[in-house]
């Protein structure tokens, strides 16, 4: 049975409903898959019993007639930023390891609804604070890609790390991400596979651990275009839990999915093509354009002027909101908690609020997600609120201005999703500067609240996948994925890791 | 102007007085989730995920704790910002589970208003005076730490944790402890009125945070302090008298009033530092992303305006223009909610019991609402049974007096006995004889017997000595065992002496 681990959710789902094979035996597939591939690290638990008892209950509706859900039979990963009912819900960190919440996220839940089970709850960098999955408290994600000739082990991408990992090693055929300023578009292309950030508000954040609340938005890592489409539609719609919610129905996407792009107009922003742009990316760019000129669609020239902000104004709003979206991890009701030894606190043989506040998130922060919380700290304390927070605040309006004007001219954006192809654990980990680069070409649409998505495009000299990410206007996830789909068809990127754990 | 001074060894010292009032929204659910604001619960039975913070959470307004924010608003006349925001304020505590507070810095609900403190000769205010409201917000009110549950740990209750709260910050208008007095006696009135808040300053609905600074008059402010969750109107003068002081001595000994932080002690009646501005927080407002601006449409905003009351001033003029009450009584019937609301009812029934308007009898009907009937109420002590005390039983009473029926003195009875019994006033004036006589021939015959039995007495005052008319109407009265109606013996007596 172990081909029906390379199907997708289409795939999977039309099976089931078929007939072909049961839910049951899916799910068996892809948690054997699972507990094979721990060198990849890319799950922090596994739900084996989830996914099985999902799968017989779609089973048993389809026995008794009845109507099957948009993802009825597919067992998918659940990125552990998503609260599980009952199921460890950690966001990578110590603080919070072992916290079971009683309550099942809005995301999780609509996927339930839809007939999805759940393999497991899938690493990620450390409240999703990362570009490389190496800040997990449970340990790097290790991608099941490798350069040719090589056995040093890279990167999978990040935050979404796990995700990306378990869907290109084909151990799950779809995986929720989370995407603050990249973190599903990057991981998508570092390992050859689709992942969508929609509009922000599309999906309910309500149960999703904080990392940004206004850049943070759930969204679909999966083999392909149409797969991403169907489980969009089942993670998305309004929710009353969310005041940031959209209170709009959701399209169906997957049913108006269309490659033909005649009469739309593809811009191609010219300040992202950077200086000491690497080759491989441009030429890929270059032959993206090639593509959806193919399909039909016009190529223009556009300017997103305040594009080179973007990055220091990420990176200034995002950990501002994380220093209080922190605050309530402070060892009082839950997760972890540390006292210093009696006699070393601030009281006489014993220890204070304050000490204990100091220990807990001491030991239950790593290193990343301390250095944000100071980052936030600082730009809005008194005297550098105006100068940082505030400052990126107008330079935020600023580029999502740019990205209104642009729409005058171009329906979606074609960019190339990250500046390189996977790189090496480690390589980049001293350097937080040179990681948070990564993120360069897909922090703008975050700041901006935009659609967009990475479709797998080609391999760089090394054999490594590269993706194109495709921006689109608000709501417009239909344009998006249309792009999307008019990219993948021509690109026919159809190589899978060569299995190694 | 207020002529309240202190008096310092090198002469008089102003006080300078702004109260920021935290009134706790009247809500079955809290600001932003949908747990219960019940006061007493037992600990932690009123608390929502969101409340505690777990991850994931997030807030969603509660329509309602914003209507009464707005009501309020508009009740002192206030700009209501059709456009606000909700901001984080930051800081570490075991009773703040999100570690922020979710209030309102930058874009509050509503915006600048006043209110009107009244003349009061006794508590020195010698004429009316509006105190000026900078702004009032909504926020979140913080959980309760428990010291005394454990020898060496803090227990927490996160039962109001989350209950809305309005933040009414008023102007350094005021210049005395007694106007400070009237502002909070004045703004509970209104906010009870309005319904928005029960103004139970007990149980912590409302509490005050009480800024205070002297200076020469007239001259510029001086440095202020500000003590915390003052909660009785009582414990605000108190702190100001002692604040003034404290800060006059301090000055005029050559010390210097430091910007900081204090705290009330009821037991003694003074205050003490709790932290200088230079400890104090950093608390790092910035807007809350959870949540998007409050924008208020039209059609909300008027139906708050048509749901408001009318509010105490409106209704002390009306008293006093329509009603004909004096301002005095006008001012006691519409201090309280309760008071107001069972005087208008007693003055309907009264009204329809006599056939006549309102205006007619609105005197009649203060003056048994506010002297006579507490004063049967009083006396009657534990016997007495309030719910017996109804409009319809106090109407007929009243109706039965005005038709001269019974005596005022035969009203107090018949109340006393419908408080202990709740028997009818008619029956009773009836069954234990309680009704003046007013019968003219049955008291005509009276009058003969006592002018007969006292000749000597009728011929002097014939003769001239007209105070003896007095001496008439008590034998009179006395042979009518006190029942006869006072008019009918006045006019008759009056006619046969005059004969």
């Amino acid at each position: 049975m172990t081909e029906l681990t390379t199907l997708g959710i289409k795939a999977i789902r039309d099976g089931v409903a078929a007939g072909d094979f049961t839910a049951r035996e899916v799910a068996e597939a892809f948690n054997t898959a699972v507990a094979e591939a721990a060198a990849l690290n890319a799950f922090i638990v596994t739900t084996p019993d989830h996914a099985l008892a999902a799968a017989d209950a779609v089973d048993a509706a389809r026995a008794k007639g009845d109507a099957l859900g948009a993802m009825a039979g597919v067992p998918i990963g659940m990125k552990d930023l998503f609260a599980t009912r009952g199921v460890q819900t950690t966001a990578a960190s110590h603080i919070l390891e072992g916290f079971k919440p009683e309550y099942e996220s809005t995301v999780s839940q609509n996927l339930w609804n839809a007939g999805a089970g759940m393999l497991g709850k899938l690493n990620l960098d450390q409240f999703a604070m990362g570009s490389s999955n190496e800040t997990s408290y449970f340990g790097n994600v290790i991608s099941p890609w490798r350069k040719a000739g090589s056995n040093a082990g890279l990167t999978p991408g990040g935050s979404s790390g796990g995700s990306a990992a378990a869907v290109s090693a084909r151990i799950a055929p779809a995986a929720t991400g989370t995407d603050t300023g990249g973190s599903i578009r990057q991981p998508a292309a570092l390992t050859g596979i689709t992942g969508i950030k929609p509009t922000y508000g599309r999906c309910s954040r309500w149960g999703v651990v904080a990392f940004a609340s206004s850049l943070d938005q759930a969204g679909p890592m999966a083999q392909d275009v149409t797969d991403c489409a169907i489980m969009l539609e089942a993670m998305a719609g309004f929710d009353p839990k969310d005041s940031t919610s959209l209170d709009l129905p959701v399209p169906q996407w997957a049913a108006n999915l269309n490659a033909d792009l005649t009469g739309k107009r593809v811009g191609i922003p010219r300040e992202y093509r950077m200086d000491g742009m690497d080759p491989q990316i441009a030429a890929l760019w270059d032959q993206g354009i090639a593509w959806a000129k193919d399909a039909g669609a016009e190529v223009v020239e556009i300017s997103l002027p305040h594009t080179q902000y973007a990055l220091a104004a990420y990176y200034i709003v995002a950990p501002a909101e994380a220093s209080s979206n922190l605050a309530r991890y402070d060892g009082v009701r839950y997760g972890l908690r540390d006292l210093p030894d009696p006699g070393s606190g601030s009281g006489t043989g014993g220890s204070g609020l304050q000490d204990m506040y100091a220990a807990t998130r001491a030991a239950g922060f790593g290193d990343e997600v301390k250095r944000r919380i100071l980052i936030g700290t600082y730009v809005l304390s008194a005297g550098f609120y105006d100068a940082y927070y505030n400052q990126a605040q107008k330079v935020r309006a600023l580029i999502a201005r740019d990205f209104e004007q642009a729409w005058d001219h171009c329906d979606v954006i074609l960019t190339p999703t990250a500046p390189n192809a996977a790189f090496a654990l480690g390589e980049k980990l001293s350097d937080p500067l040179a990681m948070y680069l990564n993120d360069v070409f897909t922090v703008p649409a975050s700041l901006a609240g935009l659609p967009a998505m990475s479709v797998p495009a080609g391999l760089d000299a090394d054999g490594l996948p590269l993706g194109l990410q495709v921006i689109g206007k608000p709501l417009d996830e239909q344009g998006v994925l249309n792009a999307g789909l008019a990219i993948e068809q021509r690109a026919g990127f159809v190589t899978k890791p060569e299995k190694w754990w | 102007m207020s002529t309240y001074r202190i008096q310092g060894a090198t002469g008089e010292w102003e006080v300078v007085i702004g109260l920021e009032v935290h009134a706790q929204v009247t809500s079955n659910s809290k600001l932003f989730s949908g747990a219960a604001t019940a006061f007493g619960a037992e600990p932690n039975s009123q608390v929502s995920l969101v409340d505690a913070a777990m991850p994931g959470m997030l807030p969603v307004p509660n329509r309602e704790c914003i209507r009464q924010a707005v009501r309020t608003g508009m009740a002192i006349e206030a700009q209501i910002n059709a456009w606000s925001r909700f901001d984080r304020k930051n800081y570490f505590y075991a009773d703040l589970p999100q570690g922020y507070q979710i209030s309102q810095l930058y874009h509050p609900l509503v915006g600048e208003g006043k209110l009107l403190i009244e003349a009061d000769e006794k508590a020195g205010i010698a004429e009316d005076k509006w105190i000026g409201i900078e702004r009032i917000h909504v926020e979140q009110d913080a959980g309760k730490l428990m010291h005394d549950q454990h020898p060496t740990m803090s227990y927490v209750d996160l039962n109001r944790c989350g209950v809305a709260l309005m933040e009414i910050v008023s102007r350094p208008d005021m210049r005395s402890p007694a106007e400070a007095g009237a502002y909070v006696r004045k703004l509970r009135s209104i906010l009870r009125y309005v319904g928005s808040c029960d103004g139970n300053m007990e149980e912590g609905s409302m509490r005050a945070d009480v800024n205070v600074s002297v200076r020469r008059p007239g001259e510029e402010f001086g440095t202020r302090t500000e003590t915390k969750n003052v909660n009785s109107v009582r414990f605000v003068m108190q702190t100001i008298e002692h604040e003034a002081n404290r800060q006059v001595d301090l000055i005029e000994s050559g010390g210097t009033v430091v910007q900081e932080t204090r705290l009330f002690d009821p037991g003694t009646g003074t205050t003490r530092s709790m932290r200088s501005k230079e400890d104090a927080h950093d608390y790092r407002y910035f807007p809350d992303p959870d949540l998007l601006p409050l924008v208020l449409e039209d059609d909300f905003l008027a139906e708050c305006r048509a749901s408001l009351p009318e509010l105490p001033d409106a209704k002390r003029r009306r008293y006093v223009e329509v009603l004909g009450l004096t301002p005095y009584n006008a001012r006691e019937l519409t201090a309280e909610v309760e008071t107001f609301a069972r005087f208008e009812s007693l003055l309907a029934e009264t009204a329809t019991a006599l056939g006549k308007g309102e205006p007619e009898v609105a005197t009649q009907v203060a003056n048994w609402s506010l002297s006579v009937a507490p004063g049967v109420i009083n006396a009657a002590g534990d016997d007495a049974n309030p719910a017996h005390a109804t409009a319809a039983a106090q109407a007929a009473i009243l109706r039965m007096q005005a038709a001269g029926e019974i005596s005022g003195g035969q009203a107090k009875e018949i109340f006393e006995i419908v408080l202990k019994t709740g028997r009818a006033p008619e029956e009773i004036a009836e069954t234990e004889g309680l009704k003046q006589l007013s019968d003219t021939g049955a008291i005509e015959g009276v009058i003969d017997e006592v002018l007969a039995a006292n000749a000597d007495k009728v011929a002097e005052y014939r003769g001239g000595k007209d105070k003896l008319f007095g001496f008439f109407v008590g034998q009179t009265m006395k042979a009518l065992q006190g029942k006869g109606n006072p008019a009918v013996v006045n006019a008759l007596l009056k006619a046969k002496l005059d004969e």
